[in-house]
């Protein structure tokens, strides 16, 4: 059962892969559909099992690597933290799939897009199900890949192939600091498989080893350098310039791989290696600060975006910077339980988004809409359904949505951390909370509300999306209500400890979110007020009185245009990494490899070849007697060459 | 007086009998008996290799010592049998095509066989002579067969000159050898050598006339300059023969004298064999690029192959003697292949010899440029078809040996020579054809492609019993 819940998506891949031609569109349609959803259907019976009837199991599938002291194989460990994630990479990639059923019955090279995105679910699942370092390496950059390849799925615009290269990119630096820890954990512990790790964890505690030029703590090392790929995937500030860009792949890519699934690896990575991290605490502090700055600095630039995908991209950013403070102040449980929920409400943003792009012929631009509340009722009402659990709209205590849930237990755990980075961390997460309610309302408005601002022909065609893409939709809105409210108690509640078994692992010092239970009144109370606040700023500057965001833009021009802008980070980086590197790549090009490599090596050989060639031809002369004389000097020669040889 | 024992030469004497009889048929029978003619020497070619094959497989030597059948000499002259027996049924239909069809041609051919199993045979100095000569003289007859036209003419005086002055340089070396070593045998000068005793330069110096008067006849440089010429004048057929069957034999004779007399001078022969292998390896790979006809591209080609036995040769080990005698079982397929393919070069009933001529031939001939493709990359030596273990086998016993050097520049010029191979299959590939090449092409010819063809493609499978049997054949000869 677990082997058909991770290989069937693979199987599907191949065939619609390689005999994409012969079986058609329809074809690859029905075989990656019916493999995604029974493996959808098959996680949760495992999540069932897993989680509810506590039976974590392991199965090794073969020896992968035997070499001395390396021994890695392949297997599926299957636990409550897998088991969440087989139910959430299963289940929106089933959504996804169907839905783009719909949105992409327009192109041309469907079998191709169905095969990747099979593919990325199986790389995906592999990386969740690994019980070692090196195959959830395996699986780690086969997302990349997939990543790549869905990105730049329309090939033929330059703008896709350069956000492809700038994710695969940046996505490298992130890689190769989870290689090097990689190697770290194997320096220090001599094994990569899960079990022995975790187990020998609190004797390495106070272990040191040499790293650069400096002898540091081993674990803080290692978890800071996994972390950096944990960062290099999630997007975490200082790597998450390639996020937005990837918004270029069609908007279901974005749903499934930029939201709901991958960008979340790094945050389940940290909680799989929760035993690690929870010796590190200087690791988690980093976790804590990159995570909060991060959380903030999307939100501020999310508020000013006019792309609608760009604004939810900004928005994801945002969402996985609390998944990481969560993870800091060591509440994994509430980090994971975002994670789910998230992935319930962003995906069903995306594919609300995708929806008005579809409505509105390929437009994009916020400034370009408006007005289509009445024509798309019913993505009109998902996309509320979908702000209002990102948002976090609930009363504590009672009822919320899912959001609501998930962003309360974190907060309430950052402040019970009671440390200045905890500190730090809820602080900016309330004021993220409130950007989060006014960007998410800001393009609501814009989109559904006012007159419409695109051209009539435009206009006229706006539609509603056919039912196989508004299903999905409607399934994963009952998730993004329900999902926090049902599983409260099993994740971050007081049935949480038996709900997650040895899963994650927390030092019993470090247990804030049971802290998180014995806040004081008010934090509860503060995320909801500021994003309340934030929706009625959003309505009265959008829909009260339109002219007032002109307004404040003026007055605030430098901060906007800072804001506007990314904070310059991609200018930052073009300046300093970019420009350098093509300089140098273009030197070496033109001076290294063209004028020096190329002249003396292939053009110069090939230039001697060539004229040797025709001196050998210019030998030949056809006179006898020039051939009998070449004997007879052959033979002189030789017994010339046997005296001097000898 | 008594009779020596005849039943070590019987493949030969048959060869010898069956090649006078069927000159009576094509006597008696007068013109248009050259069909029956030819298929009857085919026929007796391949029985000849079948007594080859049924001989008894351990040594014997008759003739007083003149004569001797080892496991070396039946894989040879299995070889050289095949060759003969294959360009014989490619040439039939040519022949008629181009009027030239006379039934002396595949008399003589049996005739040049005969002489060629005496080379293989040879255990003394004399029967060497003997056998270059028969086999010589018929070769001198088919070089200018096609007498009415000049070019062919050309081709059989220059060969005939050249070929008498190499017979000179040989018979001069061997009374050199004869004068200070007082022997001609083979096992005498075995002996003679076998001590370790420094030899006396006179011996030294008819050593070296008597490898460059075998040099002559495998074309290996210095002593090649005839090659091209002869190669495309010569009626198509005919070089087909040329390239196949007298070089097999000649490098088993150069294999044989310079492991059995001259055994023991092993260190002072690989000098030369070193020195010839490298400028063979190297011409054949520049001086081909330069060439537009595809017979003298292939005449270079076969300059640059024999290099390449050469290197196998120069290592004078075992490994060494097993690589020459795979190397030249593979190049006899794919060069008698490749012959094959030129011969059915025709357009509108007359034979075209430009490399241009290839031009689109995937268009219009698919299973012709397939087969020819896979000809080309073999000799590029492009794994895994046969050309690369070959190669493999000969650089191997190199390395073993030592040589280093050799190897390395034999490696990198089979890296030039890959540019006119490569050129063929790009033009036959990637060009428009000009003017179609005429069709059907024949059975004799399909029937030869597709045989070629596939050992060629399927060698890596089918290659354990050569490789054994090679193995086997150079342990007969080097180990004794």
């Amino acid at each position: 059962m677990e082997i058909a819940a991770v290989f069937l998506p693979l199987a599907a891949a191949f065939i619609a892969g390689f005999f994409g031609r012969i079986i058609g569109d329809r074809g690859a349609h029905v075989v990656t559909c019916t493999a995604v959803v029974v493996a959808a259907l098959i996680s949760c019976v495992l999540f069932w099992q897993v989680a509810f009837l506590h039976q974590p199991r392991t199965i090794e599938l073969f020896t992968w690597i035997d070499s001395g002291a390396l021994e890695v194989s392949w297997a599926l460990r299957v636990d409550t933290l897998t088991a969440i994630m087989l139910v959430v990479v299963n289940g929106v990639s089933a959504m996804v799939h169907l839905y783009s059923i719909g949105y992409m019955h327009h192109d041309r090279h469907q079998p191709r897009f169905f095969a990747y995105l099979s593919l990325f679910t199986f790389f995906m699942l592999m990386l969740v199900t690994s019980d070692n370092l090196v195959q959830m390496y395996f699986g780690w950059e086969g997302v990349g890949v997939a990543s790549y390849l869905l990105i730049n799925f329309w090939y033929e615009k330059p703008s896709a192939n350069n956000a492809a290269m700038k994710a695969f990119l940046v996505n490298r630096v992130g890689d190769f600091g989870f290689a090097l820890g990689i190697f770290a954990v194997f320096l220090i512990f001599g094994s990569v498989e899960f079990d022995t790790i975790f187990a020998a964890a609190p004797a390495q505690a106070q272990t040191t080893i040499s790293f650069l030029w400096f002898e540091g703590h081993a674990l803080t090392i290692a978890c800071l350098l996994l972390f950096m790929g944990a960062m290099g995937k999630s997007a975490q500030l200082g790597l998450h310039t390639w996020l937005p860009d990837a918004m270029e792949g069609p908007t279901p890519v974005s749903a499934l791989i930029h939201a709901a699934t991958m960008v979340t690896a790094g945050v389940f990575m940290v909680a799989r290696l929760s035993p690690i991290f929870e010796y590190a605490p200087t690791a988690l502090m980093v976790v804590t600060v990159v995570g909060a700055l991060t959380a903030f600095v999307a939100a501020t630039i999310g508020f000013t975006q006019f792309d609608i995908k760009r604004v939810i991209a900004y928005s994801t950013m945002s969402q996985l910077g609390y998944m990481f403070f969560a993870l800091g102040v060591s509440a994994y449980s509430a980090a994971i339980f975002h994670l789910m929920t998230h992935a319930f409400f962003k995906a069903l943003l995306f594919l609300g988004a995708g929806s008005v792009i579809h409505a509105m012929s390929d437009e994009q631009d916020m400034r370009r809409m408006g007005g289509l509340a009445d024509k798309i009722k019913v993505t009109y009402w998902m996309m509320w359904i979908g702000s209002l659990a990102l948002a976090g709209i609930g009363i504590p205590g009672v009822i919320g949505f899912a959001g609501f849930y998930s962003k309360d237990i974190i907060l309430e755990a950052a402040y019970a951390d009671h440390t200045w980075f905890g500190m730090l961390a809820f602080w900016l997460g309330i004021v993220a909370a409130f950007l989060t309610a006014f960007y998410s309302w800001r393009l609501l408005i814009m989109t559904f509300n006012g007159a419409p601002r695109a051209d009539a022909k435009t206009v006229a065609h706006v539609h509603e999306s056919p039912w196989i893409m508004l299903g999905p939709l409607v399934v994963l809105a009952v998730g993004s209500v329900l999902a926090g409210a049902v599983f409260y108690g099993s994740f971050v509640g007081h049935h949480s400890h038996e709900f997650w078994g040895k899963a994650i692992f927390v030092l019993p010092e470090n247990d804030t979110v049971e802290a998180a239970h014995h806040v004081p009144f008010w934090v509860p109370w503060a995320p909801l007020v500021v994003a309340l606040s934030g929706i009625g700023t959003a309505y009265w500057m959008y829909q009260i009185r339109p002219e007032m965001p002109a307004r404040i833009q003026a007055q605030f021009a430098p901060l906007h245009a800072f804001f506007y802008n990314r904070w310059y980070f991609d200018q930052l980086y073009d300046a300093v990494f970019v420009r350098p590197a093509r300089w140098l790549g273009f030197e070496l090009w033109k001076k290294g490899d063209g004028a020096v490599i190329d002249a003396f090596g292939p053009d110069g050989l090939a230039a001697l070849t060539r004229e040797a060639a025709a001196r050998s031809v210019r030998l030949q002369t056809g006179y006898v007697y020039h051939y009998a004389f070449a004997m007879v000097l052959g033979v002189v020669a030789l017994i010339a060459w046997f005296w001097l040889a000898n | 007086m008594t009779v020596p024992s005849l039943l070590p030469a019987l493949p030969e004497i048959f060869l010898a009998c069956s090649a006078m009889a069927l000159l009576m048929v094509g006597v008696f029978r007068g013109e248009g008996s050259t069909r029956l003619v030819s298929v009857l020497s085919v026929v007796a070619l391949l029985v000849t290799a079948a007594l080859v094959l049924g001989a008894g497989s351990e040594r014997t030597v008759t003739f007083n010592g003149q004569f001797v059948a080892d496991r070396f000499s039946a894989f040879m002259k299995v070889l050289v049998l095949i060759g003969s027996a294959l360009s014989l049924i490619v040439a039939m239909d040519h022949l008629e095509r181009e009027q030239i069809d006379r039934f002396e041609y595949p008399v003589l051919i049996l005739f040049a066989t005969l002489g060629m199993l005496m080379m293989v045979s040879a255990n003394d100095l004399v029967a060497v002579y003997v056998g270059l000569e028969t086999q010589s003289l018929a070769l001198y007859v088919l070089a200018a067969f096609r007498r009415d036209h000049a070019r062919s003419s050309e081709a059989g005086l220059k060969y005939f000159v050249l070929g008498a002055l190499s017979s000179g340089i040989l018979l001069y070396g061997m009374s050199l050898v004869y004068g200070f070593a007082g022997t001609t045998s083979f096992d005498g000068l075995a002996r003679l050598f076998g001590h370790g005793s420094v030899p006396s330069v006179g011996l030294v110096v008819g050593l070296v006339f008597v490898a460059a008067g075998i040099a002559f006849k495998i074309s290996a440089v210095p002593f090649h300059m005839w090659t091209p010429d002869v190669y495309e004048g010569a009626p198509t057929p005919v070089t087909t023969f040329f390239a196949a069957a007298p070089k097999i034999a000649a490098v088993a004779l150069f294999i044989r004298v310079l492991t059995e007399p001259f055994g023991g001078l092993a260190h002072q022969w690989q000098q030369i064999v070193w020195v010839t292998a490298l400028g063979s390896m190297l011409l054949g790979a520049f001086a081909a690029i330069g060439q537009t006809n595809i017979k003298r591209l292939m005449a270079y080609s076969s300059i640059g192959n024999v290099g390449y036995a050469l290197v196998g040769l120069a290592a004078g080990n075992e490994n060494g003697v097993q690589g020459v005698m795979i190397y030249m079982a593979v190049y006899l397929f794919m060069t008698v292949g490749s012959f094959t393919i030129v011969l059915c070069m025709q357009k509108d009933g007359r034979s075209v010899e430009d490399i241009a001529d290839l031009k689109g031939l995937s268009r219009t001939h698919p299973l012709l440029a397939l087969a020819m493709a896979v000809f080309m990359f073999s000799m590029a030596g492009i794994p895994p078809l046969a050309g690369f273990f070959s190669k493999l086998y000969v650089f191997l016993g190199a390395i073993e040996a030592g040589l280093y050097v050799l190897a390395v520049l034999g490696v990198l010029s089979s890296v030039v020579s890959a540019f006119y191979y490569l050129r063929i299959v790009k033009l036959m590939y990637f060009d428009e054809p000009v003017v179609a090449l005429d069709r059907p092409i024949g059975m004799g010819a399909t029937a030869v492609l597709a045989g070629t063809t596939l050992f060629t493609l399927l060698f890596i499978v089918f290659q354990t019993p050569i490789v054994a049997g090679a193995a086997t054949a150079a342990t007969s000869l080097l180990a004794r």
